[in-house]
């Protein structure tokens, strides 16, 4: 089984996801990227749209609103300034 | 002495103290139980930010570093925020952050130092005016619950202030909770960014950053946000601790009202026996002369 990458996503008022993931897709400023287990430092702003999160074969899509994507070799955190989870 | 009406009277006010006492007590207690679950919550974000900050600072030094992080080098002009609640009834709660603040505001003012005052929550602003009004630039109210809407217009405000150069340190004034039993005051530095010791910083095993846009535009837009969340959460906090000493407050207040409903009740009977007792004596010796 590949490794799997530590996905947090918190908002100011709580956090929305927190848990190992296979990969996460997300708006960056400058254009979509997707993250995997042992990706390079990155930090990036987001705009506004979808975040995907691929899990076990199954899908969960957030909507965020600005904030950061900030990519250590411990894993992925989002802060974003608004997150709601998209009804499929 | 007083007569048996008016004691009944008092008694029965009392009583009715001790029911206002009681049900704002467990609407504390209520309230308190989701304004702590939301300061909770809320934790995690302004963790997260403080890390990846502090991370950011360790990386931009010099003249090119933003003004919101280093500071303007000066430290002649402060700004100090003081959030409280918009209400009382709650024991020592918002007396002690406005002591804590009035004493800072002191010592500033010993040292030469110009000081400019911004409050959050009608408590602070009714504590301070009366000696320090003229100092006053701003007032929000705190609202019924914390709203980051709030946070933004008082961050936006301060942030507008230091762009114009008008301000060099800028620090909040809040009540950290601890726990129900326990509410702290505290000093947080805004401006500049307080970053040292802080966070733990990230071990990124030898490689390198990469930064999308580059570090100054994630800097220039994460520091003003950074603002915003600790004025957010510094209002959580109060909040959560506002409600946790009210809760204490009115137990006190009910308890209070308890003790001295069975005094006066006490006081009550033995009066009222010794009235019945007189009488009785009035009508044996009253019969006995016959």
């Amino acid at each position: 089984m590949a490794d799997k990458l530590n996905f947090s996503l918190v908002s100011p008022e709580r956090e929305l996801f927190s848990g190992p993931v296979d990969q996460v897709d997300a708006p960056g400023s400058e254009g979509d990227f997707g993250v995997l287990a042992g990706h390079a430092p990155f930090m990036t702003a987001l705009k506004e749209g979808r975040l995907t999160v691929h899990n076990e074969g199954r899908l969960t899509v957030f909507e965020v609103r600005g904030g950061f994507a900030d990519v250590t070799p411990d894993g992925l955190t989002i802060l974003a300034e608004h997150a709601v989870e998209a009804s499929a | 002495m007083a007569s048996l009406k008016d004691m009944r009277n008092q008694i029965g006010s009392v009583k009715a103290t001790q029911k206002i006492t009681k049900a704002m007590q467990m609407v504390a207690a209520a309230k308190l139980r989701r304004s702590q679950d939301a300061a909770q919550s809320a934790r995690p974000y302004a963790a997260r930010m403080a890390s990846v900050i502090a991370n950011l600072a360790g990386g931009v030094t010099g003249d090119g570093a933003p003004k919101l992080l280093v500071g303007t080098g000066s430290e002649a002009r402060h700004l100090v925020v003081v959030a409280t609640a918009d209400r009382g009834l709650s024991g020592g709660f918002n007396s002690s952050i406005v002591r804590l603040a009035r004493e800072q505001i002191g010592k500033l003012l010993a040292e030469g130092k110009d000081v400019r005052i911004l409050t959050v929550g009608k408590k602070a602003r009714d504590q301070l005016r009366r000696l320090y009004g003229d100092r006053s630039i701003g007032h929000y109210d705190a609202g019924g619950s914390p709203s980051l809407a709030v946070a933004e217009a008082v961050s936006q405000l301060i942030r507008d202030r230091f762009e114009a150069g008008e301000l060099d340190v800028v620090t909040l004034y809040f009540s950290r909770f601890k726990s129900v039993v326990t509410q702290t005051p505290t000093a947080q530095q805004l401006i500049p960014a307080a970053v040292a010791g802080e966070a733990p910083r990230i071990d990124l095993k030898g490689a390198a950053y990469e930064y999308e846009p580059d570090e100054e535009g994630i800097l220039a837009t994460l520091l003003p946000r950074n603002i915003t969340t600790q004025l957010f959460s510094a209002m959580l906090e109060n909040q959560a601790g506002f409600f946790a000493a009210q809760m204490t407050a009115m137990d006190n207040a009910t308890r209070n009202a308890g003790d001295m409903i069975a005094a006066l009740t006490l006081k009550y009977n033995r009066t009222r026996q010794a009235q019945i007792t007189k009488e009785l004596i009035e009508i044996i010796s009253g019969a006995e002369a016959l």
